[in-house]
């Protein structure tokens, strides 16, 4: 492999209480190449959202990130940043999506204003700028440029989807996390949006963390799959590994878990 | 068939009206038997929901009329009407807001049993109460003084289902029963309410997005696209040999392992994606029958 973009090295985070510590991620360390999609599995509770939040530091107490945890993206820790460089490095070099990104939207915005803000603040366009690069961004997820005039309730769950996409992808960031992006839609729309994913990230050759609960839908998407278990990655592998010869008992009853469509009938 | 305990005949509901009339549901047909399970299945959308609610008299239908053991509701007589409410009774999608967070789980399998079984007194109550959980595979001593909060999803879905089946209906009405649980739990909620429906010979409207799920506790299927249903018949007949061109979409589009997006020859294509979704939504009234049973609407 070559030098990878990002480096988690014995990440552990813990959430503070009142008496007693919760340990959501314990000492987890993986990589991300460039240009590879990465995917976390694990069932709710599981910390994989909260090593989401920790990349792109949006972590917030009692949420605490121990010593000797690292995170690296293309050399620089993640960690060290101070609020002006973290602002900086926030949508430029890693986007994020969450699982209900649709509603993340501002409603009393138009989206081409949505842009715009994005645009003014990271790169310093003016608005016809902003305006062309929005069409640009709009027509690679499949919506018609013209309806950037729209509001966002002019648009379904799918479509605002795609919007929040094109916006994390209009400063070319290295790193895309998306956790959950697709779980609030229904599969045709989740398939239709996936696959624009993967072809733009063979265009531009972003990075993406990929989080969900389908084991399925993850080795479709995914090139390398870790499967967490209360805080810990307990198997990491290529994709086609973790279906065809999973190593870990847990990744063996994640895959039992999921009624299969081809599998057995009613008895 | 005439053994049917709830039936909807060709029912049709609209919203609003004018130019901005939405059609929820289009010309709908189906039948709940005893011991068989219906799934509809469908995207957010589609008119499944609306159905649902139809059924659990909560909608009136625009037109056509909703047949409880061979007889109209319409003009049905107060007796009439609580005999059906404990009949068909519901379970919700949320877990988390179906259940009344100031009581205990006990109030709430007691109260049906009061409203619905008068001849349930005094210490027999908390009996049945016992007898419910034990049904549904929970430990009554550990679960009946406890409150929603202190449950996982699993377990408030369970007590969701001890608490329909308190009132010994006929027909389960259960919509998107697991789709806000766990992975993990999934399938041990599907199993139980497979077992309520044999051992218990109900009539199960299991309502779903998840088609893949639907094989695993329903004996027939109907899939319903923009208020109508497209296509309709036995379950493992529809997913294998799929006629109508949104099923083969929907079926297309269900995440399987084996097929990676990397390959062009499994692509899907979104301008026939547009091009079924633009079809599949005029409404159709010519129906063809592929195989015994199996049915769907012809484009």
């Amino acid at each position: 492999m070559s030098e990878p973009l990002l480096s988690v090295r014995n990440l552990t985070i813990d959430y503070i209480g009142e008496e007693t510590d919760f340990r959501a991620v314990d000492d987890v360390s993986f990589d991300i190449a460039p240009g590879e999609v990465f995917g976390l599995a694990g069932e709710s509770g599981c910390g994989k959202s909260t090593i989401a939040f920790a990349i792109s530091r949006l972590h917030k107490p009692p949420a605490l990130i121990r010593k000797g945890s690292r995170i690296l993206l293309a050399g620089r820790d993640v960690l060290d940043l101070d609020p002006k460089a973290l602002a900086d490095f926030r949508w430029r070099e890693v986007a994020m999506v969450f699982q209900s990104a649709m509603n993340s939207l501002n409603p009393v915005l138009r989206i081409e204003d949505q842009f715009y803000d994005v645009l003014r603040i990271h790169k310093g366009m003016t608005r016809a700028q902003a305006r062309e690069r929005a069409a640009e961004m709009l027509r690679l997820v499949d919506i018609p440029p013209d309806r950037m005039r729209n509001y966002p309730h002019q648009f379904s769950g799918g479509m605002r989807q795609r919007i929040v996409i094109a916006i994390c992808m209009a400063l070319d960031p290295k790193l895309v996390v998306m956790d959950e992006p697709t779980t609030a839609l229904d599969v045709v729309v989740q398939r239709e949006i996936l696959q624009r994913i993967n072809e733009l990230r063979k265009e531009f050759g972003f990075s993406v963390l990929f989080i969900t609960h389908d084991l399925g839908l993850m080795v479709q998407f995914c090139d390398r799959i870790g499967i967490m278990l209360a805080g810990k990655l307990v198997e990491q592998n290529d994709a086609a590994a973790i279906y065809k010869t999973p190593q870990h008992d847990y990744t063996k009853k994640l895959w039992a878990s999921f009624p299969s469509l081809h599998g057995g009938l009613l008895s | 068939m005439n053994d049917a305990i709830l039936a909807l005949d060709t029912v049709t509901k609209t919203f609003g009206h004018g130019a901005s009339t939405v059609h929820a549901a289009r010309a709908i047909s189906f039948s709940l038997h005893a011991g068989r399970a219906l799934a509809l299945v469908g995207e957010s959308g589609s008119g499944k929901t609306t159905c649902a609610r139809m059924a659990m008299r909560e909608y009136q239908p625009t037109t056509g009329q909703i047949l409880h053991k061979g007889r109209p509701f319409e003009g049905a007589k107060a007796d009439e009407i609580a005999r059906y409410r404990r009949s068909v009774q519901m379970i919700f999608q949320d877990p988390f807001a179906s259940l009344n967070p100031a009581h205990t789980i006990a109030h709430h399998l007691r109260r049906p049993l009061k409203l619905h079984r008068p001849n349930i007194r005094g210490s027999q109550i908390d009996a049945t109460v016992r007898e419910l959980l034990q049904r549904v595979k929970l430990d009554p001593d550990l679960v009946a003084p406890k409150y929603p909060h202190e449950l996982s999803g699993g377990q408030r879905q369970r007590v969701n289902i001890a608490r329909a089946l308190a009132a010994q209906p006929e027909v389960i009405v259960a919509d998107e029963p697991t789709s806000m649980l766990d992975v993990s739990v999934r399938l041990g909620v599907l199993n139980l309410l497979n077992d309520m429906k044999k051992e218990m010979n109900l009539g199960l409207l299991y309502i779903t997005h998840d088609i893949a799920t639907a094989r695993y506790v329903a004996e027939d299927i109907a899939v319903m696209y923009s208020g109508q249903i497209v296509e309709w018949g036995p379950t493992g007949e529809v997913i294998d040999n799929p006629i109508h061109p949104y099923t083969r979409l929907l079926l297309s589009a269900v995440p399987d392992p084996d097929v990676r997006f990397d390959d062009p020859r499994t692509r899907l294509r979104p301008e026939d994606v547009d091009d079924i979704r633009k079809a599949a939504a005029a409404p159709q009234e010519k129906v063809v029958e592929a195989s015994p049973g199996h049915f769907a609407r012809s484009l």
